[in-house]
């Protein structure tokens, strides 16, 4: 396993975790009442150690001096690999609890895969956030079936939450040369698996919601290569900004 | 064979002044109880103190941080360094019983069961009331004030109470 590969591949599954962290954020004060405004800032809260935690990681493996704040603050957007599905907007509570009810599953699998690496530090962080996935599955699941299942407004809502971010669950499955690398050291599952374990969860589940799974669609690709929708930029604007502004400023 | 016993001696003293400090969020327990602080190791002159995170995101650890810095600089201990260790992950298995109870006098409701049980997080139908003992309580938030409590409420003496998640 080289360095550079392995920070590349935690600096993906961080940006992830980061950009998620960001949207999560942004519930603050938006939550449906206040138990649940608390709630989504606390999933906001367990992905951000998350990704704090594998970007300090993938700045020490990289080797170029770059701290993790310098990899949040002062990357372009064409220099970000987070899934576009992280990136896309709150556009009401169900767009907000259907992203991140599918992310927790692939991250869940994540986690699960490399908290068993022979890598103390890598392993350790996956061993510790696979307890806190695994909680936001159970409550993200729940927003799910109880929109789903809920007033016809609200299944309304979360089935068109559900038909408009399908086409960015594609990239979860898809794989690339780093990939195919990490899945040979042990450190991931193939495509095809997490393709299937997908599939499973998430009908399963929007079934059970009584919510359709939407057909094949085109699935969008891109972000491996730092290629994102229109929001990814907005985001940034507004989290890089104190540090574009200020240069190096302390808090 | 002196400085081996004098070296085990002052590690003694050393986690006697980190349990000085208090939890950040829960003032009625120390960090040494807590379990975040994982090894004290002497390089020369210099301090290695290996801390573990709670959660991923406690927003404690920082403060945390400071504190031992601060506890230790004030003891004399002028070069400390503080390392973060992953593994093993931190767990409420750790909490002993005297811990647990020190929760529950505060308040909160102490982990029920073993993490590794894998009965889930929340035990629902297992969690005492910390005010009046009842064990008919129903869980109102899978999430508390802090990423490591849930919100319940007790059905018999109306209390609304912290849960301390047994992870």
């Amino acid at each position: 396993m080289e360095l550079l590969d392995l920070s590349r591949f935690c600096m993906r599954l961080g940006d992830s975790c980061l950009i998620m962290a960001h949207r999560q954020s942004e519930m603050c004060s938006k939550g449906p009442f206040l138990e649940e405004d608390i709630a989504q800032t606390n999933l906001g809260l367990d992905l951000l150690g998350q990704a704090e935690a594998l970007l300090i990681y993938a700045a020490e493996l990289e080797g170029k001096g770059r701290a993790a704040d310098d990899l949040v603050y002062k990357r372009p957007e064409r220099d970000f690999y987070n899934f576009m599905l992280t990136e896309q907007p709150n556009t009401d509570f169900a767009f907000a609890v259907v992203r991140q009810f599918i992310m927790a599953l692939y991250l869940g699998k994540v986690y699960e895969t490399i908290a068993k690496v022979d890598d103390d530090t890598l392993s350790g962080i996956a061993a510790k956030a696979v307890k806190e996935i695994t909680y936001h599955q159970l409550h993200l699941g729940m927003w799910v079936k109880r929109l789903g299942d809920g007033t016809q407004e609200s299944h309304e809502r979360v089935q068109t939450a559900v038909n408009e971010l399908w086409m960015f669950v594609g990239e979860l499955y898809e794989e690339d040369e780093l990939d195919l690398k990490m899945q040979e050291a042990g450190y991931a599952i193939s495509g095809n698996e997490m393709k299937a374990y997908l599939t499973v969860k998430i009908s399963t589940h929007l079934t059970e919601a009584t919510l359709s799974v939407p057909e094949a669609v085109y699935m969008t690709t891109g972000s491996k290569k730092g290629i994102h929708t229109e929001y990814l930029g907005y985001i940034l604007a507004e989290m890089q900004y104190l540090q574009r502004a200020y240069p190096d400023a302390k808090w | 064979m002196v400085s081996k016993m004098s070296q085990v001696q002052e590690k003694e003293l050393i986690y006697q002044y980190l349990s000085e400090i208090s939890d950040p969020e829960i003032p009625v327990i120390n960090i040494v109880e807590m379990g975040v602080i994982r090894g004290v190791l002497f390089h020369g002159s210099k301090l290695e103190i290996l801390l573990t995170p709670t959660y991923s995101g406690c927003p404690a650890m920082d403060m945390i941080n400071h504190l031992v810095k601060e506890k230790l600089q004030n003891k004399g201990y002028d070069s400390v360094e503080i390392t973060l260790v992953y593994k093993p992950v931190w767990t409420t298995d750790w909490m002993s019983v005297e811990t647990k109870e020190k929760l529950r006098v505060y308040g909160i409701a102490p982990p029920v069961g073993k993490a590794t049980s894998k009965k889930g997080l929340l035990n629902e139908g297992s969690v005492f009331c910390p005010q009046c003992g009842s064990k008919n309580t129903e869980i109102k938030s899978m999430f508390g004030s802090t990423a490591c409590k849930a919100l319940y409420l007790c059905n018999d003496c109306l209390e609304p109470f912290d849960y301390f998640k047994c992870i």
